[in-house]
């Protein structure tokens, strides 16, 4: 296990070094840079600004000197917009944000996707089934983007209930609606597999065994049949909490909650190099760690898997 | 605004309410309005600003945060006009080109600290030091202080700007020529003082809220980038009796649209109203919509230069295009929010022009477009030789709604074809900076309420002529206004120039559309640069 761990951190290493690489050249060959404005910059001037972020320099020079601060100092650079801030600040402001929606929407749609994937097994083909498969269709057919306007209209406009959007340190009434809408199409897709893999699961043999032995229903279910349930819903888990995170860029935007998902998408408009490098990093960095922990959770859930 | 909702947005702007302000729960002292007590001014901008740093800022919602936070020599009131701001008044010689500033002494930093004329004169001189680099320098250089465009360049030293502290309270200002509109131009951020022992002690975080020293009405409490701007009275400000306004709150909101629907639900005092949305909300919020002129320009400018199509060098055909656009179906049907019809490149609204008499705008439009097709046919295209040629615009839904009007009205009219172009911000800029096209979209929004602001922007070797218009007479004209103690005769004769020339097809000209709670009182509407300050306005009791 170990032993495979740390092939797998190896492994990685090359992937982001890669990621990296490839980011920083497509985004210098993108037309337009920082300091590209409606009003151009006297050269003189434009030439003092590039040379104070070392875009003078060849661009592997640039490259070198970036990888060189972010392995040595751990610094991601300066954000060539905004002048009071640097990547490494933004990252810290924005992240956690984002990372509490992500966290909370991956939260939801597991913990209600599963719930519902699992009662509509038991209870096949009856009206909680029907019920939980009709819920589990409509969330999924609804993406964040369709979902925010109809949250907002609806429990902002209409009710009056929520505030449309904003973060306000975090408190609850802020969180609701961007829960919702980053979760609700997971939360569909987690409950259909769910609900096929238990009904799969629940009749293959070892149940019938169980079963036959005269065990209850509920130490069926729980000590027999929940694992080997839940093996194709954690392969599916992985990446959804990568989607989560970088889904949340919408959410960030629509809801202006501050997060990084607004950050992300300015500094590619306003060719913010270091900033976005810095987030395409991050995002890359973290759906390495998540494909791996999701690798490791499949030997915990099935026996059989040995690294 | 009904009672619940507005206990609700005091609910979300939440933490400290300042209170015991002498205005709060009173009456306002000229107009006898009472007061609401809760004085919280909310609005939505569009995108993080760049900066609050005043030589630093390049965006309009930085430059209005700014304009609360520092104070410059002069302000304006809410029709524009210049009144005194640290400067009590100011005299020049005869020949216009020395200004001295006098500056009130009880103008005070908000850790107490004098504002003197010292701190003016390292402030601008900051604006120009290539060290600093500012995005706004230019500004410097177009206020015609003495060496400033040498020094921008390098070539001189930042101490030899033409600006000098004679002592403490009065500033003297050389020009390397004479400007009747100089002090107008100190209304503009990048002019503001800046605090030099704070941005020596933190460098480029002076700006963020632990550490900004500033001069103005307000100083900056908090800051979540990407969501939210915090400023809060300033209690050393010289003039803090008098401002009414305890907080304002500037919301980051991208999607206008979600900012309309926030306004609607009461969080906003302030937004903008969508394209096209106008008309609808006037009906159903006739005192809270609101439209009035801006000082604008939207147009499509011809490539003139040598890579730009044959056809655009004859004056007939760039004449016929620019009479074939029926304006009125693009102010009243697709903006639909108050916007004049332009047919020239300054607006109305510009102080002291007179818009000139362009044949074109005396014409009916189907008096236009048969003189566009006659021209058309004149310059040799039609059925069997047909004009065809590229447009591009930036990403927008109301620019692309514009642009395939444009293309239409073209298509039935002279049987033109065009070839639609939408480009992101930074690839269109690159684009038309590299005269990569044949019609491209352009808008400006004046520096300064003077017609040279928008005309300038036509001459041979401005930076901003994409088109590559070259005119010698044009430069002259424009060359003179810069001296002359008259001007209306001078951008007359340009603007008729251009119409005959048509280098561009003026479409219309902006209007600030927003959504305005009723609540707010002194809002200058009449300020068609909307240089506006939190400290004139007040918010009424309901």
């Amino acid at each position: 296990m170990i032993a495979y761990i740390i092939r797998r951190l190896l492994v990685a290493i090359p992937t982001i070094l890669v990621l990296i690489i490839a980011s920083f050249f497509l985004m210098h060959f993108a037309p337009g840079g920082p300091f590209t404005s409606e009003r151009p910059l006297p050269p003189q001037v434009l030439a003092n600004i590039e040379a104070r972020y070392g875009l003078d320099q060849p661009l592997w020079k640039q490259l070198y000197d970036y990888l060189f601060n972010i392995i040595f100092h751990f610094d991601f650079g300066p954000s060539f917009k905004f002048k009071d801030r640097d990547v490494n600040d933004i990252i810290a402001q924005g992240f956690p944000i984002s990372l509490t929606y992500g966290a909370l929407s991956f939260l939801a749609a597991s913990v209600v996707g599963i719930s519902l994937g699992i009662a509509a097994a038991i209870r096949h083909n009856t009206w909680i089934d029907y019920v939980a498969v009709g819920l589990g269709i409509a969330a999924q057919a609804l993406p964040n983007f369709i979902m925010g306007p109809i949250l907002i209209l609806t429990f902002t406009l209409w009710l009056g209930l929520l505030p449309g959007g904003g973060w306000n340190g975090g408190q609850w009434q802020y969180l609701i609606m961007p829960v919702i809408a980053l979760s609700t199409s997971y939360m569909g897709s987690i409950a259909r597999i769910t609900r096929s893999s238990m009904l799969e699961v629940l009749n293959s043999n070892f149940i019938r065994t169980a079963r036959a032995k005269g065990l209850p229903t509920r130490s069926v279910i729980w000590r027999h049949a929940l694992k080997p349930t839940l093996l194709p819903v954690v392969s599916y888990l992985g990446p959804v909490f990568v989607y989560v995170l970088t889904g949340s860029v919408f959410v960030d935007i629509y809801f202006s909650t501050g997060g990084l998902g607004q950050a992300y998408v300015g500094s590619a408009l306003s060719r913010d190099y270091a900033v976005l490098l810095g987030v395409t990093i991050l995002y890359g960095t973290l759906t390495v760690v998540v494909n791996l922990l999701t690798d490791l959770a499949y030997a915990w859930f099935d026996p059989k898997i040995r690294y | 605004m009904n009672k619940q909702t507005r206990l609700l947005i005091a609910g979300f702007l939440s933490s400290t309410f300042i209170t015991g302000a002498a205005f709060a729960a009173g009456v306002h002292p000229t107009t006898g309005e009472a007061l609401a007590d809760d004085q919280t001014f909310t609005y939505r901008i569009l995108d993080e600003h760049s900066s609050v740093d005043p030589q630093v800022v390049e965006d309009v919602s930085g430059a209005e945060i700014v304009r609360d936070l520092f104070e410059g020599l002069m302000n304006q009131d809410r029709d524009g006009n210049l009144v005194p701001g640290v400067a009590t008044g100011f005299t020049t010689n005869d020949t216009k080109d020395v200004y001295t500033f006098t500056l009130r002494d009880t103008a005070k930093w908000s850790n107490g600290d004098p504002v003197i004329a010292s701190d003016f004169v390292f402030a601008w001189k900051r604006a120009v030091d290539p060290e600093l680099s500012s995005p706004y320098a230019w500004f410097v250089q177009l206020m015609s202080i003495e060496n400033a465009g040498a020094i921008i360049a390098g070539e001189t030293a930042v101490d030899e700007l033409g600006v000098k502290a004679i002592d403490d309270h009065t500033l003297e200002v050389r020009l390397s020529a004479p400007l009747p509109y100089f002090a107008q131009m100190t209304t503009h951020a990048t002019t503001f003082p800046a605090p030099q022992k704070v941005i020596e002690a933190h460098g480029d975080a002076w700006t963020k809220p632990e550490n900004i020293v500033s001069n103005g009405a307000y100083v900056l409490t908090e800051h979540l980038p990407q969501e939210r701007s915090v400023r809060e009275r300033n209690t050393m400000y010289w003039d803090n009796e008098n401002t009414i306004v305890d907080k304002v709150v500037a919301l980051v909101i991208n999607d206008e649209n979600v900012a309309l629907t926030r306004y609607l639900a009461g969080e906003l005092d302030r937004t903008e109203v969508p394209a096209g949305q106008f008309p609808r909300l006037q009906k159903e919020h006739p005192a809270e919509a609101i439209s009035f002129p801006r000082l604008c320009n939207y147009y499509y400018t011809f490539n003139l230069s040598e890579d730009g199509p044959e056809a655009f060098k004859d004056p007939r055909v760039r004449q016929a295009l620019s009479l074939a656009v029926d304006r009125k179906i693009i102010t009243e049907k697709i903006l639909a929010g108050g916007q004049p019809e332009a047919y020239t490149f300054a607006p109305e609204a510009t102080a002291g022009f007179t818009v000139p008499e362009v044949e074109m705008s005396a014409m009916t439009q189907a008096e236009r477009d048969s003189l566009a097709k006659e021209l058309l046919a004149e310059a040799g295209y039609g059925p069997d030789n047909p004009l065809t040629f590229n447009m591009i615009y930036n990403t927008s839904e109301s620019h692309k709604k514009i642009a395939v009007a444009l293309g239409q009205m073209w298509k039935q009219k002279l049987g033109v074809q065009t070839d639609l172009g939408n480009l992101e911000w930074k690839v269109f800029l690159e684009t038309r900076g590299n005269q990569d096209f044949d019609l491209a979209r352009g808008a400006w929004c004046g520096d300064y309420n003077e017609a040279s602001t928008f005309l300038d922007l036509l001459q041979s070797d401005s930076g901003y002529n994409d088109g590559k218009f070259q005119n010698t007479r044009v430069d002259e004209l424009l060359a003179s206004a810069k001296i002359a103690s008259d001007t209306t005769k001078i951008y007359t004769e340009v603007e008729q120039i251009l119409a005959q020339e048509s280098p561009i097809i003026p479409i219309y000209h902006y209007a600030g559309v927003y959504m305005m709670d009723s609540d707010v009182g002194n809002w200058p509407v009449d300020n068609v640069e909307q240089n506006w300050y939190s400290k004139n306005l007040y918010k009424i009791a309901e």
